[in-house]
């Protein structure tokens, strides 16, 4: 019998050679075909469209909140009073768990508008809830001020604020 | 040989749950007959069909509504707006057809090399309970994208039951769920069309272990003798099979990028419309012989029963076969017959697809005739009649008998 793989120097054989190609490409066919099965679980097309959303502010009187669905999440937009936005702007950045300044949370201080969803677990905080006059979460008590910043119980940083722009005085484009 | 790990994890699971060894036993050290052919890979390529169909299965259904107002638009949603969603779809589609492919060829493999008898009838029964699933499964999956074929399809098929005596218009209701193909109808039939895949696998597994318990056959028909005639399962087989797979998914892959609709119906692109049936209703191509004997019988009762038991009498043909030969290397009139007899199925397959009409109806009765009369008749007189030709004594022989030296040295 013949010898089919002969001995090429370095002691590496075209067998080993043949074996660790197959192999390479089989697993390069593989990872491509399983692609596509991890992909589809990600948002659809469809999904993907409705990633904005746009709020008529007027006739949301002051002092007053509506909540706008965006990418299927609550959004809260809150008129603000001047009391409001007062004590939102007289707190002592030192005392917050995730410091930040009012004005970085809006664009126009009258209107406060923010993803309504706990950073604890996902829960929906109530409104005019709370120890700090802005919103409180039923689920594990957590108290937010009327910039939506966290102040007491466990979630650990402050409500979010969507990408959103003023279309005019009186129209928001959210996302 | 026995399983002996050297890795103390393995082997410590292995010593409270031996599952390793099983599966050492089953796909690397099994002695598999060493002149297996090419025929022999599609078993394994029917199991890679089912774990495909299962894997885009479980994918589609994350997407899809099986509701009656919904189901049509969230096809057509996976079609255009999911990630890779016509990609998803048109593997399980054309999978389907892939995996009938795959499984006749199995099974006229099966049928030439005389692979159902004894001692493999159960072997062969478990292959033909496997065969009926794919069937009731690819049925109610045809249903689920509620185009007009769907509808017509569910309409069709589940009358059938209607035929029988008494208690039929009571079956045909209970399936349906009301009183015409419905909402409840898709549901449940959507409900059956995730579950049976599953009870496949199960029976898969009982079919695998009587192939194992003994052994496969092989082009000879002969068993196994001694050790010359056997080599393990991997790496030869693993690596014959690995290479049939790579060629066949060529073959599936030409169907899926360049004709990924040709094994359909352009009507199903059609929403489902109770009143109106589409002019020429024909079922998927791998239900067409079956669909050919139904209407070769002028009677609804009698169609039903000669279309089930095309199949019935399957599972029979380890005692209707009469020869001990298995091989049809060895039985030269059987070996024509099995020809005849292919034939005959890909008639049957060309008539289903046609009107039934003029000549159609004369060659769709003639070749139901020629099926039964194949397995009733023929098989058993030849059996009796046949002079076969002489075996040779084992596998060994067989195969260092065909191969020159000169070959020998070339396939080194």
């Amino acid at each position: 019998m013949t010898t089919t793989t002969p001995e090429e120097e370095n002691g590496v054989k075209r067998r080993d050679f043949l074996y660790i190609a197959a192999g390479g490409l089989g697993a390069v066919g593989t990872a491509a075909a399983i692609w596509p099965f991890i992909s589809q679980m990600n948002p659809s097309a469809d999904v993907l469209a409705l990633s904005t959303t746009e709020v008529d502010l007027d006739g949301i009187e002051t002092g007053s909140e509506v909540t706008v669905v965006w990418q299927g999440k609550p959004v809260f937009v809150r008129h603000r009073t001047e009391e409001d936005i007062e004590r939102a702007e007289d707190v002592d950045l030192a005392d917050l768990p995730d410091p930040e300044p009012d004005s970085e949370r809006v664009i126009n201080p009258e209107w406060l508008i923010m993803v309504g969803i706990c950073t604890h677990l996902g829960c929906v905080p109530l409104k005019g809830q709370g120890d700090f006059g802005g919103w409180f979460c039923p689920c594990h008590g957590s108290h937010y001020d009327t910039s939506g910043r966290i102040r007491k119980g466990p979630a650990p940083a402050n409500l979010v604020i969507p990408p959103y722009e003023f279309l005019n005085d009186s129209n928001i484009k959210i996302g | 040989m026995s399983f002996e790990p050297k890795n103390p994890a393995v082997k410590w699971v292995e010593d409270r749950l031996p599952i390793t060894g099983m599966l050492h036993h089953a796909l690397y050290e099994y002695p598999t007959p060493k002149n297996l052919s090419y025929w022999w890979t599609f078993g394994s390529l029917a199991g890679v069909m089912l774990v495909v169909q299962i894997v885009t299965g479980i994918v589609l259904a994350m997407h899809y509504t099986p509701h009656v107002d919904m189901a049509f638009n969230s096809v057509e949603h996976i079609m255009r707006d999911v990630n890779y969603g016509w990609l998803l779809r048109y593997m399980h589609a054309n999978g389907a057809s892939m995996f009938f492919i795959v499984v006749y060829l199995h099974i006229f493999r099966g049928l030439y090399y005389g692979s159902y008898k004894a001692p493999r009838e159960l072997l062969w029964w478990l292959g033909l309970v496997i065969f009926l699933l794919m069937m009731a499964t690819a049925f109610m999956g045809y249903v689920l994208p509620w185009g007009q074929m769907s509808f017509w399809g569910a309409t069709v098929i589940t009358n059938l039951f209607g035929a029988i005596p008494v208690v039929g218009d009571s079956i045909v209701t209970w399936l349906w769920g009301g009183f015409a193909v419905d909402n409840p109808t898709l549901n449940r039939f959507f409900s059956l069309h995730y579950l049976l895949p599953f009870v496949i696998v199960g029976i898969v597994i009982l079919h695998i272990w009587a192939l194992h318990t003994n052994g496969s056959n092989n082009p000879t028909g002969l068993d196994l003798k001694d050790k010359q005639d056997s080599i393990p399962f991997h790496p030869y087989y693993t690596v014959k099979d690995l290479y049939g797979l790579a060629i066949f998914l060529i073959f599936f892959s030409a169907f899926l990028f360049y004709a990924p609709n040709y094994l359909g119906h352009p009507d199903n692109y059609i929403p489902a419309n109770p009143l109106v049936t589409p002019a020429h209703i024909v079922p998927e191509w791998y239900f067409l012989p079956f669909y050919a004997i139904l209407r070769a019988v002028p009677d609804k009762l009698g169609g039903v029963m000669l279309m089930f038991g095309a199949i019935a009498v399957l599972f029979a043909l380890p005692w209707l076969d009469k020869s001990r030969i298995r091989s049809a290397r060895f039985r030269p009139i059987y070996k024509q017959l099995f020809w005849v007899f292919v034939a005959d199925c890909i008639l049957l397959t060309y008539i289903g697809g046609k009107p039934a009409e003029g000549a159609y109806i004369i060659w769709g009765r003639i070749a139901t005739i020629y099926y039964f009369v194949h397995i009733l008749i023929l098989l058993p007189l030849v059996g009796l009649f046949e002079k076969p030709k002489p075996l040779p004594a084992s596998i060994s022989e067989d195969v260092l008998s065909k191969k020159p030296a000169s070959e020998e040295a070339a396939n080194a």
